[in-house]
């Protein structure tokens, strides 16, 4: 490793000098009952070595059969990113040794693709960036390897190495675009949009559970720069498995600052695999890898051809889910959430548990507020997506009531969702059990508000002056002492009343 | 004879069966009768036929104990339930190894079985073992057999061809009534025709490969192996049909293919338009081959057939075209032989720690044979990048060129016929040294599959200058398999009555060579 791959050009010098070519490579997990070419359970986990047949071990005189579903998951990705659908396309053996691959070459497509030349439109600070979609393919996944001992945890300098194939087989898509160009400095905003906007896309097409965390859904990153007005692509460097949205972002950014110290230094950008570390946001060198990687590609003779009619790919197309940035230009009109609020919204993957809180009765803005700042911090502090967390729409919906309703406060409802955390029940039941209703019988607050003004004569002179804002002093005396179960509102009417 | 049980090892499967129906033998009898003869002339790899790498004696006499159970409770399971079937190595037998006969697998016992060795089981039919073969079935001569050749009971000095020379070889010595053998170039066919019995190679798609390890997927297909046209129809029907396991396999009804050749040995082939094709015949054909090859053109007309030429323009291609798409599928198949996960490992000598590559190439290097290393570089060289269009691009096209030869020729006629070795059974280790020559064996089988049509190959006699069989080929369209059956049967009673028997009753008893 050369010194320079180490030194880093600030982000503006390097835009000043140099233009970015992106390009992205994402693996998206099916989420079929079974895998590619076998009927094994493609659930993710298990006992290794489980979920497995003779068929995706790889044993031989075994054979594959294309899974059907996993097709039709293709051509409805295909479909959703304006690709056109092959009518006829095969799956070919891309060959080359490693022992998670049970026989040694990996079954996917080569120069026939399933969907090709389509093209997803990317937001980004309200400007929009056409992403062309070079080709989306069927491939089947490999086992995992665990290497043991040794620093590092990769093959060099492990004491020995376990393979799990349960994960062989899995049917991947994988959705290659052209060379993203002219994005500037918005390349990693781009980059990430792009990953985020797919993953929605996936979701919404209920095609894969799409978790960056799981490994569901995998982005490479190639990136390269060309001196600012050059139309020649420079030498690229491709960024393995990325796994967040974020480090999307964070690892193009750092290879345009890596690759533009290279070249000021007058070097050539070694074209190679990278390795993304979460913990650093750096990249380090991998394996060398150049276009001369001779993986022998020839249609696979095992299988037959993949020929969708065209009558079966208008009936998926018929099946596609509302685009998702019509789809949210729709919500925030109907929402009438500005711009930042719905950014924001989108950056929290909450719309759809709005949308769906929204349905249950609560008003846009009441969703908007628990999902973005109380379930999103929670969320955040368990280390689980906000979808994981436990807590339903319905139940978000049903706490607002409970607000509305002038049940409870704000802050009680939060005490409403620790409840719901803790599986206490249903929020009503949670109200009643921990007796979080909020105090407005006017004798008990009565009491209350004249003993905050006993505490604090000086505080209650300076409002009989007028000084109306002074009352916050009070009413919070008194909401300590009804701790919390209080109608702020009407405490402040009684204040006021007695000091006037 | 010193047999005590001589009928029951010389009786067709056919007349098997049916005394098994009347009642007048067992499954255990006939089972017994075969392993006995496989006791007194299979021998080892140093004397006797040596056409079984597996004997399975407890297995099939088990299976024959049941399958009299059921036949005395007048349930048996299919017409062949209880009739005993020798099995290729290079079909997957959970329970039996499976080491295609190969280093690198010795030992390897499969977790399931091959779709086809499932139908024999669920039909009833006791298996006796796994036969001989060349390693991953790539040779003629079944010499390049990890565990040294099969020899052919016509006369122990000479290949019983290959790969198949195992499965051929069983069934001419009577080791076995019925055997599975695989065809990717002529490795059924061939050896039927320099051992003197019947071997069909069934249209590709016609019988599931699901669990035949394959050497060259496009092109590999199981078949029977017997003595009589008949008994390859009872044996052609009971594996074929759709597989869904095999997504190549067709999903159609077999043809009547017993009915056909219980048809066709009526003798009556009027209508019939049989073509010779041209470029199967002549240089290179040994003259005893080509003598009775015609005397066996003669009993088709005067069964009724119209025999013509046909010219096949392409097929002087074929044996190049093959040698580039079977290897290059051959390389990229036996690529997950690597140590890791089944079958021979062998660490590097001298390395303390070796890394799986190590492994890797330290078990390939010992655990292949030179015939099987040969074509891994073949097929490799071929694939790379760079060749890739001008090796297997262009062999696609041949192959497609082929086809439409076929098509044009069964616009024409509907059969197609040659000699199916251009020579009868050469000595041992005369041509294992001479690659090229060795290949040139399978000449007039390659082109059925590059172009997925079925083949037979039935005797035709013996060749007047060595006393040795030859044998002829018929060819039929995709699907149309049982044309095979009737002409084939047809021509077998016209030779039968010629000879006033089978063949096979001149062959030597090969009592004591067992030592």
């Amino acid at each position: 490793m050369s010194a320079t791959s180490e030194t880093l050009v600030p982000f503006e010098d390097v835009l000043a000098a140099y233009d970015p070519a992106l390009g992205l490579e994402v693996h998206v997990e099916l989420n079929t009952a079974t895998k590619m070419f076998c009927g094994c359970p493609a659930a993710f986990g298990g006992e290794p070595n489980t979920h497995v047949c003779p068929t995706c071990l790889g044993l031989p005189g075994a054979m594959p059969v294309v899974n059907g579903k996993a097709v039709e998951s293709a051509i409805r990705i295909g479909l959703a990113l304006n690709c056109d659908i092959a009518e006829w396309c095969r799956f070919a053996r891309k060959n080359y040794f490693y022992p998670d691959m049970p026989k040694n070459f990996q079954t996917s497509q080569y120069d026939e693709p399933i969907a090709f030349d389509g093209y997803m439109d990317v937001e980004v600070d309200g400007e929009t960036f056409r992403v062309e979609i070079e080709r989306a393919h069927m491939e089947e996944d490999t086992g995992k390897s665990t290497h043991v001992g040794g620093a590092t945890g990769r093959i060099h300098g492990a004491d020995y190495s376990l393979v799990d194939y349960n994960r062989a087989g899995i049917p991947l898509i994988e959705i290659v675009t052209r060379p993203i160009l002219g994005a500037g400095e918005k390349a990693p905003a781009v980059a990430r949009a792009y990953v985020q906007q797919l993953r929605d896309l996936i979701v919404a097409l209920g095609v894969s559970e799409a978790r960056m965390d799981q490994g569901n859904l995998r982005a490479d990153v190639n990136l390269s720069l060309s001196p600012k007005g050059s139309d020649v692509l420079g030498t690229r460097t491709e960024t393995k498995n990325v796994n967040s949205f974020r480090s999307v972002e964070r690892a193009v950014r750092f290879e345009m600052q890596r690759h533009a110290a290279i070249l000021d230094a007058g070097e050539a950008i070694f074209q190679e695999t990278r390795h993304w570390h979460e913990d650093t946001g750096i990249t380090t060198s991998g394996r060398p890898k150049s276009d001369a990687d001779d993986y022998r590609y020839f249609p696979e003779p095992d299988l037959v051809p993949v020929a969708p009619s065209r009558e079966w790919v208008e009936e998926l197309r018929g099946t596609l889910p509302e685009n998702p940035v019509e789809r949210r230009a729709r919500l925030q009109e109907a929402w009438g959430f500005t711009d930042l609020e719905m950014r924001d919204v989108v950056a929290a993957g909450v719309v759809e548990a709005i949308e769906e809180t929204v349905a249950e009765g609560a008003a846009p803005q009441a969703a908007r507020k628990w999902w973005l700042s109380e379930l999103s911090r929670r969320a955040n502090d368990a280390g689980v997506e906000i979808t994981e967390l436990g807590v339903t729409p319905a139940q978000v919906a049903a706490v607002q009531k409970l607000v509305d309703d002038k049940v409870v406060n704000d802050k009680l409802a939060r005490q409403v969702f620790d409840g719901l955390l803790a599986g206490e029940g249903t929020p009503a039941e949670i109200v009643e059990k921990r007796g979080l209703a909020v105090v407005s019988d006017d004798g008990a607050l009565s009491t209350a508000v004249d003993n905050a003004i006993a505490a604090n004569p000086d505080v209650a002179d300076k409002i009989r002056d007028g000084k109306v804002a002074a009352a916050g002093a009070l009413i919070g005396a008194v909401m300590k002492e009804m701790r919390g179960q209080a109608d702020a509102a009407r405490v402040r009417e009684l204040i006021l009343e007695k000091l006037s | 004879m010193s047999d005590p049980t001589p009928d029951l090892t010389r009786t067709t499967a056919a007349d098997l069966a049916a005394a098994l129906a009347a009642g007048e033998t067992t499954s255990v009898a006939l089972t017994q009768a075969h392993l006995d003869r496989i006791a007194a002339v299979d021998g080892s790899v140093d004397a006797g036929v040596h056409a079984f790498l597996h004997v399975d004696t407890e297995g099939a006499l088990a299976a024959a104990v049941a399958s009299d159970e059921r036949r005395a409770a007048g349930a048996p399971l299919h017409a062949l339930d209880g009739v005993p079937v020798a099995v290729k190595d290079v079909l997957a037998t959970t329970g039996l190894p499976t080491t295609c006969g190969s280093k690198i697998l010795e030992g390897w016992i499969p977790p399931y079985d091959a779709t086809v060795v499932r139908r024999l089981k669920d039909a009833g039919l006791p298996i006796l073992g796994k036969t001989n073969m060349d390693e991953f079935a790539m040779g003629s001569s079944t010499e390049h057999s990890a565990y040294g050749p099969t020899r052919n009971p016509w006369d122990l000095e000479r290949i019983p061809g290959g790969s198949g020379g195992g499965s051929a070889a069983a069934v001419a010595a009577f080791e076995a009534p019925l055997a599975l053998g695989t065809d990717t170039g002529g490795s059924i066919r061939q050896p039927g025709a320099v051992t003197g019995t019947v071997g069909v190679k069934p249209t590709y798609g016609g019988v599931s490969r699901y669990g035949l390890v394959a050497m060259a997927n496009s092109l590999d297909q199981v078949g029977p192996v017997t003595r009589t046209v008949l008994d390859a129809a009872l044996l052609h029907e009971l594996i074929g049909g759709h597989d869904p396991l095999d997504s190549t396999s067709v999903d159609q009804p077999v043809p009547g293919l017993v009915e056909a050749a219980r048809q066709g040995a009526t003798g009556d082939l009027s209508g019939l338009r049989v073509g010779v094709i041209t470029e199967l015949q002549g240089e290179g054909y040994q003259a005893g081959v080509l003598a009775r090859f015609h005397e066996s053109l003669e009993l088709l007309t005067a069964a009724g057939a119209e025999v013509v030429e046909v010219s096949c323009p392409s097929f002087v291609h074929a044996l190049a075209t093959y040698y580039l798409v079977m290897p290059c599928e051959a390389s990229s198949n036996l690529a997950k032989f690597d140590a890791m996960r089944y079958g021979l490992r062998v660490l590097p000598e001298g390395v303390d720690a070796p890394s799986a590559e190590q492994v890797m190439r330290a078990t390939r290097d010992a655990g292949f044979g030179d015939e099987v290393k040969r074509r891994i570089i073949l097929g490799t060289y071929a694939l790379s990048s760079g060749y890739y269009d001008a090796y297997y691009g262009t062999a696609q096209r041949v192959r497609t060129l082929i086809s439409r030869d076929f098509e044009a020729a069964f616009g024409r006629v509907d059969v197609l016929v040659s000699p199916t070795a251009p020579t009868t059974a050469f000595k041992l280790g005369e041509k294992l040294d001479d690659p090229l020559a060795m290949y040139l064996n399978d000449l007039a089988t390659i082109p059925a599959n590059l172009a997925g049509v079925p083949g037979i190959s039935l005797p035709s006699g013996l060749a007047d200058e060595d006393g040795l069989p030859a044998g002829f080929q018929v060819l039929a369209p995709a699907m149309a398999d049982d044309r095979l059956y009737r002409v084939g049967a047809a021509l077998e009673a016209a030779l039968h009555d010629r000879w006033g028997g089978p063949l096979l009753d001149k062959v030597p008893a090969l009592e004591g060579v067992a030592r």
